[in-house]
């Protein structure tokens, strides 16, 4: 059988996807990330990265900063079915190339070599201000914040140079200058 | 010192507090001290079913008829997941209900100990929220919490997952706080810039419809009156969804019956040529607007829903109010009123046209359909079932397939609330629990469920229940010995392979009528069926009404397979011309 023989629409045109920064102040309580990320899983959206972490010990509010691709609709539709959810307090949202936002990411690199090859590593590594966090004599633990497609880059830059495990975050985000998220 | 309370005290305290009357449950080792506690409160009336899915549909039933959530408590494990396609259920057609469901005790969590399940994982997706209780001290105000989740903004189910230690151990009881603010969700934010866009979209329109549903019915009778005024005072023509029947009175001039997939023909072809659509608290369901890129081309669209992530989900719209639907239309009623006792003119002669297109769609007549002295047709059944009940105060349930689609386009409603089905889900077996529920909420109305005999059978051990509590329900069952809507479809996309869609072995329904102590009608001549159908409805006590219909008998209207609302097939006379073709066949 080629027909399809589903008993539902086919998909009309898809409209053009963009990447949007998500971040959700939600009640830090057991089971407050499954709900979010289900919700995501559950409607078919995506997750590029997630970083989470308590941000007020006093109130109880943990931060999640998600990445994600979606139509406009699609993450109009996001926005609004996190904000249903009972834990969710505020939920803010930006274009990955939104000037007024800074996103960051984290990235540990561990470096197997001999001491020149690990000196390359951190010239490399300049731009993204490199943290050595540990360092013997056939090895280094490197720590960069950058960018994403950086961090992509970087990874592939460094592997003929001894790189022999890579350790990411997901993004963070805040605003320039002192206006903060409504 | 204040006096410290039990687990299971405080479910009960917390139950009388939220004036709940009647719960549907099945105990079980995990729930066990909250049965215990169960005779000191004699305000509360438990109904015991014969499967949790029961309780649940049951609980549906319950609230949709009267307003109030229906309460559900079940025991851990295979209790907690046999009602899942309930709170599933509940939660596509927003129905406010509350689950209290028994845990293994808190220490046991997590050993895959005997009738343990990850509870509150397993209904994330299906309830609105839902809570598992480690700390006795947060019982009572988790428990006043999940009321107010359920019933307020769009009402949905909850579930209370509470472990057995936790039942037994002790704390203070709090009772519900005044106005506990939820996160600062709050649903009516409408302005009234908003209110006066739609009048002027109103003032404006020369082809305009209003499509009103479930919500209306959800805000309470008051939405209904507000809706029946604001169809008066516009003159529009209305049409309703499935869940929305009820809202308008199905035999008023202005209503166009339902639309959608087995909408009328004149619903439907107005939804698709207005310039003005005014959706009440629906929610663009697939089954309503057919072929999306073709849905109502011309028209501009007003959505007025409590939940704003309805809004644009699936249309995009030109103007969205967010609120109560009884809050908005009493403020455009209101407005409506005030501009005309100014200079405002009522824009009524700008839509005679329109009604006149109207009129010529529904010449079509496309209920229609060939009767017959020989066989019962099924929809002459729920006709004459419709014109025997009419005068009594009649709430009906049905199940899902044909016979639910009959009896949405064949029984007139002239209230709210009055009408049960299960639309966003579709579940089979939903009729016969949720008319139990019904008839407790109701005792001294008719209940009737409209089934099919397939979706009976799935939840055909209720009709236990209802003997034990004397709850007088009467089941018709449209018998075709098909799954008559999946034999619909074979039919028309699938060259007729029936596929597995006929029963084989049915039971003799006045055979279980008898052993489960009810009576037991059977019908198959058309011309003793009136008098069969008064002998049931005088009958004091429940009834199994056999009626054996033509099982080739199909739903029509139809709107086929990828096409828009203006392109229907009517009957066995239109097939011929309008033939489902390949490409279509994927989007019924």
């Amino acid at each position: 059988m080629s027909k399809s023989r589903s008993a539902y629409s086919t998909p009309s045109i898809k409209q053009k996807s963009d990447t949007y920064i998500f971040v959700v102040w939600v009640d830090n309580e057991a089971g407050v990330l499954a709900r979010v990320v289900g919700l995501f899983s559950g409607r078919g959206y995506n997750i590029e990265s997630l970083a989470v972490a308590e941000v007020d010990a006093v109130k109880n509010i943990s931060r999640i900063t998600i990445v994600t691709t979606g139509t406009p609709q699609v993450i109009d539709q996001i926005r609004l079915q996190l904000t249903k959810l009972v834990p969710v307090h505020k939920v803010g949202e930006f274009k990955r190339d939104d000037k007024e936002v800074i996103f960051k990411e984290m990235a540990l690199f561990k470096i197997v070599g001999k001491k020149n090859k690990i000196e390359k590593c951190l010239n490399a590594c300049k731009k993204f201000n490199p943290v050595v966090l540990d360092e013997t004599k056939s090895s280094a633990v490197i720590q960069i914040t950058a960018l994403r497609r950086e961090i992509d880059k970087m990874s592939k830059k460094l592997k003929p140079l001894g790189l022999i495990s890579t350790s990411r975050t997901g993004a963070v985000a805040m605003t320039r200058g002192a206006k903060i998220f409504n | 010192m204040p006096k410290l309370l039990t687990g299971a005290e405080i479910v009960f305290k917390c139950l009388e507090d939220q004036k709940v009357n009647h719960i549907f449950g099945y105990p079980g080792g995990a729930v066990l001290p909250i049965y215990d506690e169960l005779k000191n409160h004699p305000s509360i009336k438990h109904i015991l079913v014969r499967h949790e899915q029961g309780a649940g549909h049951a609980a549906e039933g319950y609230a949709r008829s009267s307003g109030k959530p229906g309460v559900v408590l079940v025991t851990s494990g295979p209790g907690a997941t046999n009602v899942v396609t309930a709170l599933t259920d509940a939660y596509m057609d927003s129905v406010p209900m509350v689950c209290i469901s028994g845990q293994v005790p808190t220490h046991l969590i997590g050993t895959d100990a005997f009738q343990e399940c990850d509870t509150t994982g397993i209904t994330r997706p299906c309830t609105k929220h839902n809570w598992l209780v480690k700390d006795i001290n947060e019982l009572s105000d988790v428990m006043h919490e999940a009321f107010k989740v359920a019933t307020t903004g769009r009402p949905g189910p909850v579930l209370i997952d509470i472990p057995k230690d936790i039942q037994f151990a002790k704390a203070k009881y709090n009772k519900p706080k005044k106005e506990k603010k939820l996160n600062g969700k709050s649903h009516n934010k409408f302005s009234a810039n908003e209110i006066d866009q739609l009048i002027s979209l109103i003032n404006k329109a020369k082809k305009p419809i209003i499509y009103s549903g479930g919500g209306v019915i959800n805000s309470g009778p008051k939405a209904s009156d507000a809706l029946r005024k604001f169809v008066e005072l516009t003159g529009f023509p209305i049409t309703s969804t499935l869940q929305g029947l009820g809202a308008y009175p199905g035999d008023d001039n202005q209503f166009l019956g339902m639309l959608g997939m087995h909408g009328t023909y004149e619903a439907n072809n107005a939804m698709h040529d207005c310039d003005l659509l005014i959706n009440i608290g629906a929610r663009f369901d697939d089954r309503i607007t057919g072929k999306i890129d073709e849905f109502s081309p011309n028209s501009k669209k007003v959505h007025i829903d409590i939940d704003p992530s309805s809004i644009n989900k699936i249309i995009k719209v030109d103007l969205a109010i967010v609120g109560d639907v009884t809050k908005v239309i009493d403020k455009v009623n209101k407005t409506i009123v005030k501009k005309k006792n100014g200079n405002g003119k009522s824009n009524k002669p700008n839509i005679a046209k329109w009604w006149e297109q109207i009129q010529k769609w529904r010449n079509k007549n496309s209920l229609n359909f060939v009767n017959s002295e020989d066989s019962i047709k099924p929809q002459h059944a729920v006709q004459r079932l419709y014109e025997l009940t009419k005068n009594k105060d009649t709430y009906v349930t049905t199940e899902v397939g044909q016979h639910q689609m009959w009896a949405a386009q064949h029984y007139k409603f002239n209230k709210p609330n009055r009408w049960m089905t299960s639309g966003g889900l579709g579940t089979m077996g939903y009729g016969l629990p949720a008319a139990v529920g019904v008839q407790v909420a109701h005792p001294e109305k008719l209940v009737i469920d409209i089934a099919g005999e397939a979706s009976v059978l799935m939840t055909m051990q209720e009709m236990s229940t209802a003997v034990q509590y004397n709850l007088p329900i009467k089941i018709f069952i449209l018998n075709n010995q098909y799954m008559g809507m999946v034999r619909q479809w074979q039919e028309l996309l699938h060259e007729k392979n029936y596929s597995e869609s006929y029963s084989e072995a049915l039971p003799d329904f006045m055979k279980m009528a008898d052993a489960y102590g009810c009576k037991g009608i059977k019908a198959d001549d058309p011309s003793d069926l009136d008098e069969k159908i008064q002998e049931m409805v005088d009958y004091n006590g429940p009834v199994i009404f056999d009626c054996h219909v033509d099982p080739n008998e199909n739903c029509f209207p139809m709107i086929p397979s990828g096409k828009p609302h203006n392109q229907m097939i009517l009957g066995p006379n239109d097939q011929e011309e309008n033939k489902i073709k390949g490409k279509g066949k994927a989007l019924v």
